[in-house]
C-alpha cells in the first residue's frame, strides 16, 4: 500500500490528501483513522468528487475490490432509502465475505428476510425493556466508577468502556457472567480482518478459528436457556420465541452470523463512544464547562458524542441494477461504501460540523445509526449507557482529565481506541 | 384550519390550531408535544415520527417508503402513520393523533 515514488508529508505515513491526484489516493486506508487524518481527503470528496470510483480495493493499488465511495450526508440518506437498487446482500463492510465462511445476518439481509429476523430480536431494545435494564446498568457502572483509582494515571478504555459494555453485552445474552471477556475477544475478531487493519488483524484461518469457538459456545448455551424454566428478557430467548426464528440454531451460518451482528453492534460502537466523549470534552474545554454548569445537557450530548465519534465510519452496499446518483452511473453489482465518517462532517447539512458542540441544534440529526430499514435498532440502548454513564460521571468527578494521546485503532470499519491515559479528580 | 389534538401514551391532551402544509411531525415539534423524536428531521428513514392518526376526511395515501419504516415498528397499528408525511390539508378536518409508548 505505501508506494516509493510518492512525497509522504503525512503523520500518518501517507500521500498528501490535497495535492495528490484523487485517482492516486487510497480511500479505504485505515492509517487515516488511526492517526485522526482522514478528515480532509474526506472534505475534498464531498467537494470535488462526491461519487467516487476508486479501481482497486483495500488490499492496495491491483487488489480486487474496486468500489465507488459516497461522502455526502443527502447522497447516503438518498442510497440508504432505497434498499431495493442499493442491496445490503453479500456484505455491509467494504470486504466481501470469504468464500466458505459465508455468515447470513439480518444487517446484510433485504427483506423480506430481514425484516423477519428484525422483528423477532428488536423487542429485547425497545425502550419499554430498557428501564429495565437500566436500574441494572446503573447500579453497574456506579460500581465501576466507584472502583477507579485516584491520583495515577490509568487507561479509561480497559478499566471503563469495554468493563461496562462487557458487562452489558453478557446481561443481553444471558452469557455466563465470569466467561464475558470471550464476548469482547468474539467481537473484536469479528471486525479485525488483517486487511482493513493495515496488516494488524487477523487472517482470515485465525478469524475462522475463534468464530468457530463462538458458533460452539452459543450452542450450547442455546439448547441450555430452551432446557431452562427460567422467564428472561434475552436475545437467545426472543428469538427462540418467535416462530420465524426459533430454530435459528438449526441453521448454524444464520445463527452464527445474527449472533455476530448482534454482539458486534452492542459492542465496540458503545464502547468507542465512551471514550470519545471523555476525550473531546478535554479537547473542547468550553463545551466540558457548558456540561459542568448544566446537567440537563447530557442527552444532547449523548448524541453528539455519537455523531462526533461515528463508530462505523463506513457501511456498504451493492447495486442491484445500474443506478445515476449524483450525475455518475454505478453499474449493476458495484460495491458502494457509504462514508458516515463524512456525512456526520457534512457542513451543508450540518453547521460548523467538524465542531463538538454539546448543545447544537438538531442534535439527533446524524448518520451513526444509519438511516432507513437497517438504522440500529440498539441506538436507544447505546444512548441510555451513555446518558447513564455520564450522569454517574457528573455525580462523582469534578473532572476527568486525559492526560496523555490517545492510542486509536487501525481501522476503517470500527473508529476507536485503544489507549486513553486518564485521572480522575473526585468531587470533594 | 383543522384542529389537532394530540395524546400523549399517558392520556395528556394538547389541542392545537394545525397550519395546513406542514407535517404532523413538524406540528408537533413546533408545540413542543413530548413523544416525537425526529431523528431524520422528516424524511421517512428513521421511524422516530410514529404516531396514530384518526381523521374526519382522507389521509394522503401511505407510500412504499413509509410503509417500510412502519412495517418494522413493535406496536405498528391499522391507523399507524409517520407524522412527516402526512401534510396537513383542510380536506382533512380535524385530527386525533395518538402517541406511542415510546420511539426507537
Amino acid at each position: 500500500m505505501f508506494r516509493m515514488n510518492q512525497a509522504v508529508t503525512q503523520i500518518d505515513g501517507l500521500p498528501d490528501p490535497l495535492t495528490t491526484p484523487l485517482d492516486e489516493l487510497d480511500v479505504s486506508d485505515p492509517r487515516r483513522f488511526e492517526h485522526d487524518t482522514w478528515q480532509p481527503l474526506f472534505e475534498r470528496l464531498r467537494r470535488e468528487s462526491p461519487v467516487h470510483y476508486q479501481s482497486y480495493g483495500p488490499g492496495g493499488e491491483g487488489s480486487e475490490g474496486d468500489f465507488w465511495s459516497i461522502t455526502r450526508f443527502a447522497d447516503i440518506m438518498e442510497v440508504e432509502k432505497n434498499w431495493q437498487a442499493f442491496s445490503s446482500e453479500p456484505s455491509i463492510a467494504i470486504l466481501d465475505p470469504e468464500p466458505d465462511m459465508v455468515v447470513q445476518m439480518f444487517i446484510s439481509t433485504d427483506p423480506p428476510l430481514h425484516d423477519d429476523q428484525r422483528r423477532a430480536v428488536q423487542g429485547v431494545v425497545a425502550p419499554r425493556n430498557l428501564q429495565e435494564f437500566e436500574k441494572l446498568i446503573r447500579q453497574r457502572t456506579q460500581d465501576t466508577l466507584a472502583a477507579l483509582p485516584v491520583g495515577e494515571t490509568f487507561n479509561w478504555v480497559e478499566k471503563v468502556s469495554i468493563d461496562l459494555t462487557t458487562k452489558m453485552l453478557a446481561t443481553l445474552f444471558d452469557f455466563p457472567y465470569d466467561m464475558r471477556h470471550k464476548l469482547t475477544e468474539w467481537s473484536d475478531a469479528a471486525t479485525s480482518d488483517e486487511r482493513i487493519t493495515a496488516g494488524e488483524g487477523l487472517t482470515i484461518d485465525e478469524r475462522r478459528v475463534i468464530m468457530m469457538e463462538m458458533l460452539e459456545a452459543f450452542t450450547t448455551l442455546w439448547h441450555q436457556h430452551k432446557a431452562s424454566d427460567q422467564e428472561s428478557f434475552d436475545l437467545i430467548r426472543m428469538l427462540q420465541k418467535d416462530p420465524k426464528t426459533a430454530d435459528m440454531v438449526d441453521d448454524p451460518l444464520s445463527y452464527m452470523g445474527n449472533l455476530m451482528l448482534l454482539i458486534v453492534g452492542g459492542n465496540d460502537t458503545t464502547r468507542n463512544s465512551m471514550t470519545g466523549g471523555v476525550f473531546y470534552l478535554n479537547e473542547n474545554p468550553g463545551e466540558y464547562d457548558k456540561l459542568k454548569k448544566d446537567v440537563g445537557l447530557i442527552p444532547s450530548m449523548v448524541s453528539e458524542i455519537i455523531r462526533y465519534q461515528t463508530p462505523l465510519p463506513h457501511m456498504r452496499r451493492t447495486t442491484t441494477r445500474d443506478v445515476e446518483l449524483g450525475g455518475k452511473l454505478i453499474p449493476k453489482g458495484s460495491r458502494v461504501v457509504l462514508w458516515y465518517a463524512s456525512g456526520n462532517r457534512d457542513s451543508d447539512v450540518i453547521p460548523e460540523a467538524d465542531s463538538f458542540i454539546i448543545d447544537r441544534p438538531n442534535v439527533r440529526n446524524h448518520l451513526s445509526f444509519g438511516m432507513g430499514i437497517h438504522r440500529c435498532m440498539g441506538n436507544r440502548l447505546a444512548e441510555m449507557q451513555l446518558r447513564v454513564l455520564w450522569e454517574e460521571i457528573m455525580k462523582r468527578f469534578e473532572h476527568i482529565e486525559v492526560v496523555g494521546a490517545p492510542k486509536r485503532i487501525c481501522n476503517n470499519f470500527v473508529r476507536g481506541y485503544h489507549e486513553l491515559p486518564v485521572r480522575v479528580h473526585p468531587r470533594r | 384550519m383543522p384542529v389537532i389534538t394530540f395524546i400523549e401514551f399517558d392520556g395528556t391532551e394538547h389541542q392545537v390550531d394545525a397550519d395546513a402544509g406542514i407535517s404532523i411531525m413538524e406540528t408537533a415539534l413546533k408545540h413542543n408535544i413530548p413523544g416525537i423524536d425526529a431523528d431524520c428531521g422528516g424524511s421517512a428513514v428513521c421511524g422516530t415520527c410514529h404516531c396514530f392518526v384518526q381523521a374526519g376526511g382522507p389521509l394522503p395515501a401511505v407510500d412504499p417508503q413509509e410503509e417500510s419504516m412502519l412495517g418494522l415498528r413493535p406496536d405498528r397499528a391499522e391507523d399507524s402513520r409517520l407524522g412527516c408525511q402526512v401534510v396537513i390539508s383542510d380536506e382533512m378536518g380535524d385530527l386525533t393523533v395518538k402517541l406511542p409508548e415510546f420511539q426507537m
